[in-house]
């Protein structure tokens, strides 16, 4: 082992002489047409002549090769390194000369090929001073583990002065030798070790250490690491376990509908098979009766019948066994990976409860408005929707003419509040204040104002998607664990959603504007009667809501998309989130999108495979809510409370 | 010869147009049938301008047979209804020789009954998912062997993938071809478990919970790979989510089959870079006639537009129709589809394409990685593969072939030797 | 009875009048007759207009003499066409799998045919089993009665609990609508069994018929439609004429005030909706086989919003209102995205009719709203009214 680092460790440092005669370009000349176009399968031919060689200029020559700097001259087919204009050698690292584009050809390796070559370059970069490259070899390292690795890791702990890099260099070389240590003890030792830790490389690792076969025979064997045995028809499907007795040669095969036609076929004697009239055989029944009769013949195999089937697969034992012989080793990493699993198992509901939160934060803000304007003031606005686009479309607007991301979004934020502001007062003044005592013809003029503002937003911004591009702080995810995390940007829409809520709160119930709008909704006679003008509340109410709308369009611009189509998608959902919750009551908004967000995930989580399907149930739900509690979650008492 | 054809006429039309302008009093009628309004038109409206340029391009170049070309535009606004009703009108009431048009899988289906009722001609350009071979379409788009299977050997064989997570879109294209990956990748020694399928609706915005779902696969150690037939705008959602998660292309690599030019271009590529995409065209395909196209398109529409795929297909169909015509002599359906088998003209990446008989076309499949600058770096590049119509990797399609040039039926079974219909299914 | 049903109804009269000489001069100019005026495509056009006349009908009986403002109707419309398209599909397809299977060495046993032809019509979607939904589809008989039985079930079940419930105005509206999202939904789901996204299609293929030209096939449904349009309008009309269609009216005007006379409203209303969508899904039933395909798109929420943006151009509460709406409003739609209007040129600007019509149309209806809430309708009252 030592002898190998050794070898290791004077190969790169004093090349033997018989290799130092070739030059680098010599080696690549030999290979021109793998390294001008590498495949990952047969790159490794150049990667081992490469490293053999010993030569320094090859790990430039590598790096260079990753990061697609490599170029082949057309003209004599030499390899020169290209950076911006600059042509270099790739031995000496001279600049000879400019890059023309016209006769160079570049050699772009692939994703496989270059993780090949971070491969080849571990041993290099793992104790290099440059600390990305350090990184970079770790990183190489936590993607395609190999044996042959360990050894370098550990070496290169001891004078890693990151710490940081350090401790990921400690859990890597922990997980290495968990499954390719020299000892069982050591292996041991190592499993122990990584008991607690949830990540999705760990897991890996101890599955691997628990990788199965199936087999099948009439006996257990002896001296094999017997995972468990199966009994067929309840760990294990009959029609599987059989066509695994099938595969090992230990039954004969199944003959199926198909079988049975072809052998019918192949009998055909003038009109008859075995006796029957071929006309006759347009039936699963008669066909196997003819059949039998070609079997009884003697001229086809007999059928597999249920009983030979059971038969079979009583007489044999189904089991796995282990990949590892050693039963200790495998133990361990069963109780190591138990023990993570109960763990992420929890982690799991804990991150299904965050992206439920998140979601029913995005309904709660997508609907938050309308529980202003339709839970209290008792308006349909349809046209609801394209408010929240006509907010996306100014963060879009302002985004054009501000390029600084942070900056851009805030003043997006209340510039959407005021656009969309005024679009409501102006809605609300030539549309809806004729209409009051008319619902449903409110529901019909907001739908026209609807398609007809969808229809402009297409033709003003085109039907594309626009960008809406968040701050670069709001990239990313906070990771609690490898399982929970929730990306920034739904926690900045939570919280938005948190203020929103306080904010309506407070408008409502504690300022004098929200004493006015609830006079106003309770009764406007009276109100009007005590010196409030109804007008200019309902105007300002109107106007809050879909302010809100557009402030929440931004929101929702930023961590999904913006179209002309993007309001439609929420309308229906928020109408049934207000009326879920509630009317006339934010708090009955916030239970409604809390039902509706946390109801979505569970039935996703239940069918995984199709989420359309979640959608459908969660609506029929809703709709069955609605019918036994038509009142909403946070029902209005008293007087209000009639139609 | 059939290259030398248009070459001849292209002199004798260029004459005749410079002597009076074309020598025949009717124009050739060439109709298009691309939805301009409604939630396809972000993708076909370009192809009608691709359409117009094409036109545009030939009539400067004297015509086709003398004659003025037409193109006669209509929009059936991504109602699938009327498909049908527009391509009725088009061949009974504008009596067009050729259709170019559909996007969707659904509104050729729609168009199909119509086209093999009046014997139509119909150029489909885009990728869809075979299954199909009608004796009235030629499809210039890629089949699934020529997209969805080399993506998947690239997967397999040079980025060692050992566990799949199809995610698609809920409709036709993206379910048939994950059942055609599905049965690949058994094939291919794939376990049944190793393969996660998701399916969302149309303008999908949630994906915290399905990204999340795919980073956990990679927990028995095996490499993870994701193949998206997502379409549309929900892409930007998706891709938006991959980024917020820190998944890199390094880590799980995605290679997506309808994000072409004009998809990025709605979204900021910068964290995607690495990611892929398998097509028959990049627009930084490395060619001079490639070089041409891209600066008359960018001419005709503005520096910021970009090209894309299926107008590529376009590109070949129409010139492929084209030269048809002139060899037929004639605009007659059915001497035009006789002459369009064998018919060869260079793709814009290099290469030739070919007509085959069973309307598909040989194309050479490209693999690219998405750049910061919202194109793609070619780093693949098959020799041409000849689309199949009939998949061999489903047992049902697998007998199945079309040949309708010495077998005359677009769905043959080989086993029987019979043919199954004429007709499509629609 | 009858006579003096139409005595007290001139107008059903006029309206029966009109339909029929619409009929004959539509019959005499196609192209069945061989004067080919009205190409087959118009045709099917004006066959498919008088299918969303007959559900404009019904819908102002539910909406404007009801005041059930149901977004939901639509979704009958599409069931309709749904079963009836079954039927066709898989009659369609029977046809050829019988053909191609007959020349094999074995004669096919019945699940060799249900797999082709399952194979056939589910091939497209990636599937070749059929879904328990499909059991009747190989008869005619079976899958007609399956056009009024499951739209009507629907109704019934989904009204009793809406209805029972008290769920009235606005809120019934939002909850109509939510069950046509759902609805659509679910129909797009691969799973559903009807094909997804692509639906049924084809549907113009009638089986039996393949050698029948499609000019007279749509002659032949445009007569169908015709016939439903008149016998579905002369229903609605005897039904809101009568004592029934008082108390219809009153529901209307003031619910509680009719409860508390001792009728039983919630029957009246569930009466109402359920029939209204029984004969929204014959005229679906008789829509699709000239459209050529039925795919939930067609159900989707907007569907049923614009049928009731037709009845209240047309004019409420009078049902040849809610006919002139649908073929105004819906002929004028296909005129100008069909790009036979002309563009406006405003030297700055052109305006393109397939952009900007929805800007028209949405803008037009707000102000129909806002000032002449009785819509078409009501200015042919009023001249009807001056006249006299």
């Amino acid at each position: 082992m030592l002898r190998r680092l050794l070898l290791a460790l004077t190969l790169c440092v004093t090349p033997f002489a018989s290799v130092q005669a070739q030059s680098l370009q010599d080696i690549l000349q030999t290979h021109a047409d793998e390294v001008l176009k590498p495949g990952r399968r047969s790159v490794g031919v150049v990667l081992d002549d490469l490293v053999a060689s010993g030569l320094p200029q090859a790990v430039t020559f590598l790096e260079a090769w990753r990061d697609r700097e490599i170029v082949q001259r057309d003209a004599d087919g030499l390899f020169f390194k290209a950076i911006e204009a600059d042509l270099i050698d790739l031995d000496t690292g001279d600049v000879i000369g400019v890059a023309d584009n016209n006769d160079l050809t570049a050699s772009r390796p692939n994703g496989g090929v270059r993780r090949a070559i971070g491969e080849a370059l571990v041993q290099f970069q793992l104790s290099d001073p440059d600390i990305t490259k350090r990184r970079a070899a770790v990183e190489a390292i936590a993607r395609g583990m190999e044996a042959s690795q360990l050894e370098p890791l550990q070496a290169s702990i001891e004078g890693e002065m990151d710490p940081t890099l350090k401790a990921t260099k400690i859990r890597l070389a922990g997980m290495l030798s968990a499954r390719f240590g020299g000892t069982a003890e050591t292996r041991i030792a190592a499993i122990n070790d990584l008991a607690g830790d949830l990540s999705v490389d760990v897991r890996a690792v101890l599955n691997q250490v628990l990788t199965t076969t199936p087999s099948v025979a009439t006996d257990l064997p002896d001296g094999r690491n017997i995972a468990r045995v199966l009994t067929p028809g309840i760990d294990l499907a009959e029609d599987d376990a059989y066509s695994q007795l099938v595969a090992a040669d230990l039954a004969p095969a199944l003959i199926d509908a198909d079988a049975v036609r072809a052998a019918l076929i192949e009998n055909i004697t003038g009109d008859t098979v075995g006796g029957f009239p071929v006309s006759a055989l347009n039936t699963d029944a008669a066909r196997a009766q003819a059949y039998a009769a070609l079997a009884e013949d003697g001229l086809v195999a007999p059928l597999i019948t249920a009983e030979i089937k059971t038969t079979a697969l009583a007489s044999h034992l189904f089991f796995e066994t282990y990949d590892e012989p050693n039963a200790d080793i495998t133990d361990a990493a069963k109780a190591a990976l138990d023990a993570i699993e109960s763990k992420v198992a929890l982690s799991q509901a804990v991150d299904l409860g965050l992206d439920a939160l998140s979601l029913a934060s995005i309904y709660f803000l997508a609907a938050i408005g309308l529980a202003i304007t339709f839970g209290v003031m008792g308006v349909i606005n349809m046209a609801h929707g394209e408010f929240i686009m006509m907010g996306a479309y100014t963060g879009f607007v302002v985004q054009l003419f501000v390029p600084d991301y942070t900056l851009s979004i805030l003043i997006a934020l209340p510039l959407a509040f005021a656009v969309t502001f005024g679009a409501g007062v102006a809605m609300e003044r030539l549309v809806i204040r004729h209409l009051y005592h008319r619902p449903l013809e409110t529901l019909l003029a907001t739908f026209g104002i609807s398609i007809a503002l969808q229809q402009l937003a297409k033709n003003i911004f085109g039907t594309q998607a626009r960008p809406l591009t968040s701050p670069a702080w709001l990239d990313g995810a906070l990771v609690f664990n490898d399982v929970i995390a929730i990306s920034y940007i739904r926690i900045a829409i939570f919280v938005m959603a948190l203020i929103f809520l306080g904010l309506i709160l407070y408008v409502l119930n504690r300022t004098r504007l929200g004493l006015e709008v609830r006079a106003v909704t309770q009764n406007p006679g009276m109100a009007a009667s005590m010196g409030i003008n109804p007008d200019r509340i309902n105007m300002l109410t109107f106007g809050l809501g879909s302010g809100i709308a557009g402030i929440a369009g931004v929101a929702i611009g930023l961590y999904a998309k913006v179209t002309s189509e993007m309001g439609a998608d929420y309308i229906v959902q928020s109408f049934m989130t207000v009326v879920v919750g509630g009317v006339g009551n934010v708090w009955g908004t916030l239970a409604g999108a809390s039902l509706i967000g946390f109801l979505q995930k569970g039935i996703e989580w239940l069918n995984p495979s199709n989420t359309l399907a979640a959608q459908t149930y969660m609506i029929l739900f809703i709709i069955l809510f609605i019918q036994f509690r038509p009142k909403g979650i946070v029902a209005q008492k008293g007087r209000a409370a009639a139609d | 010869m059939s290259k030398l054809l248009p070459l001849t006429s292209f002199v004798t039309a260029g004459l005749l147009a410079s002597t009076s302008a074309f020598a025949c009093d009717a124009p050739i009628k060439v109709g298009v049938l691309h939805s301009l309004s409604g939630t396809m038109a972000i993708s076909e409206t370009t192809l009608k301008d691709t359409m117009e340029l094409l036109v545009e391009t030939q009539n400067a170049a004297g015509g086709l047979l003398g004659c003025e070309i037409e193109a006669v535009v209509v929009d059936p606004a991504s109602d699938w209804p009327l498909f049908a009703e527009k391509a009725r009108e088009l061949l009974t009431v504008a009596e067009v020789d050729v259709i170019f048009g559909s996007w969707t899988s659904v509104s050729r289906k729609s168009a199909l009954p119509v086209l093999e009722e009046l014997n139509g001609l119909m150029f489909y350009p885009v990728q869809y998912e075979g299954e199909e071979s009608s004796k009235n379409v030629f499809y210039t788009g890629a089949a699934p062997n020529q997209q969805a299977i080399p993506a998947t050997d690239y997967f397999l064989e040079e980025l060692g993938v050992e566990k799949f997570a199809l995610l698609g879109t809920d409709y036709v294209y993206p379910r048939t071809t994950n059942n055609i990956l599905e049965a690949y990748l058994l094939d291919n020694g794939i376990a049944a478990e190793d393969i996660f399928v998701n399916y969302t609706p149309f303008g999908h915005s949630d994906w915290a919970t399905i990204v999340a779902d795919v980073v956990a696969l990679g927990a028995d150690g095996k490499q993870v790979g994701v193949i998206s037939t997502i379409n549309g705008d929900a892409n930007i959602g998706f891709y938006k989510e991959l980024a917020a998660a820190g998944i890199s292309a390094d880590d799980i690599p995605v290679v997506a089959f309808s994000v072409g030019e004009e998809e990025l271009s709605g979204l900021d590529t910068s964290n995607l870079v690495g990611h892929l995409a398998a097509w028959n065209y990049f627009q930084s395909a490395e060619s001079d006639l490639n070089e041409e196209w891209v600066a008359a398109w960018k001419a005709k529409m503005g520096d910021e537009r970009v090209t894309n795929d299926p107008m590529e297909a376009h590109y070949i169909g129409f010139n492929m129709w084209v030269n048809a015509v002139t060899e037929a002599g004639t605009t007659d359906v059915d001497a035009v589809r006789t002459a369009m088998y064998g018919q060869e003209f260079p793709n814009l990446t290099g290469g030739t394409a070919v007509m085959l008989p069973n309307h598909h076309l040989a194309k050479p499949v490209l693999i690219g990685e998405i750049t910061a600058d919202g194109q793609f770096d070619i780093i693949s590049q098959t020799s041409e593969v000849p689309g199949d119509a009939w998949t061999d990797y489903l047992p049902e399609s697998a007998v199945l072939k079309s040949d309708w040039q010495a077998l005359g039926c677009g769905m043959y079974n080989t086993e029987t030797e019979t043919c199954v219909q004429l007709t499509s299914n629609y | 009875m009858r006579n003096s049903f139409i005595a007290q109804n001139p107008s059903v009269l006029w309206f029966l009048m009109a339909l029929a000489g619409f009929t004959l001069g539509v019959t005499l100019l196609s192209e069945a007759t061989g004067i080919a005026f009205l190409s087959t495509s118009f045709v099917k056009t004006l066959g498919k207009t008088l299918c969303l006349c007959l559900i404009a009908v019904a819908m102002d009986v539910v909406w404007g003499y009801c005041g059930i403002l149901s977004l939901g109707h639509f979704a009958f419309f599409g069931l309709g066409g749904y079963a009836i398209g079954m039927w066709l599909m898989y009659a369609r397809t029977e046809v050829i799998v019988l053909e191609s299977l007959a020349g094999q060495a074995l004669p096919a046993t019945p699940k060799e045919v249900s797999d082709a032809i399952g194979n056939q019509i589910f091939g497209v979607v990636g599937s070749s089993e059929f879904p328990w939904i499909w059991a009747f589809a190989d008869s005619l008989f079976l899958q007609l009665l399956m056009v009024v039985l499951v739209p009507g079930l629907l109704a019934l079940v989904f009204g009793w609990l809406a209805f029972r419930s008290r769920v009235t105005g606005v809120y019934l509206s939002i909850l109509t609508q939510a069950m046509t999202l759902a609805l659509s939904l679910y129909l797009f789901q691969n799973d559903s069994g009807l094909r997804g996204n692509n639906g049924l299609s084809g549907l113009q293929n009638i089986p039996g018929f393949e050698d029948t030209s499609q000019a007279v096939i749509s002659i032949v449904f445009f007569w169908a439609s015709a016939l439903a349009l008149g016998l579905g309008y002369l229903f609605f009309a005897w039904i809101v004429s009568g004592k029934m269609g008082s108390v219809i009216k009153g529901i209307r005007d003031n619910e509680a005030r009719v409860r508390f006379l001792g009728y039983h409203v919630e029957s009246y209303k569930l009466f109402v909706f359920t029939i209204t969508a029984v004969v929204s899904a014959i005229a679906g039933a008789l829509y699709y086989p000239q459209a050529g395909i039925i795919n939930p798109g067609e159900i989707a929420p907007i569907a049923s919003i614009y049928l009731a943006v037709w009845v209240a151009i047309g004019g409420r509460g009078r049902l040849y209102g809610a006919v002139i709406g649908a073929a105004f409003v819906s002929l004028l739609s296909s005129w100008f995205t069909g790009g036979g209007a002309p563009s406006v040129p405003l030297g700055f600007y052109t305006i393109q009719w397939t952009d900007w019509w929805l800007v028209l149309l949405g803008f037009s209806f707000v102000a129909v709203t806002l000032f002449f809430p009785k819509g078409i309708g009501g200015l042919f009252d009023r001249l009807v009214r001056k006249q006299a």
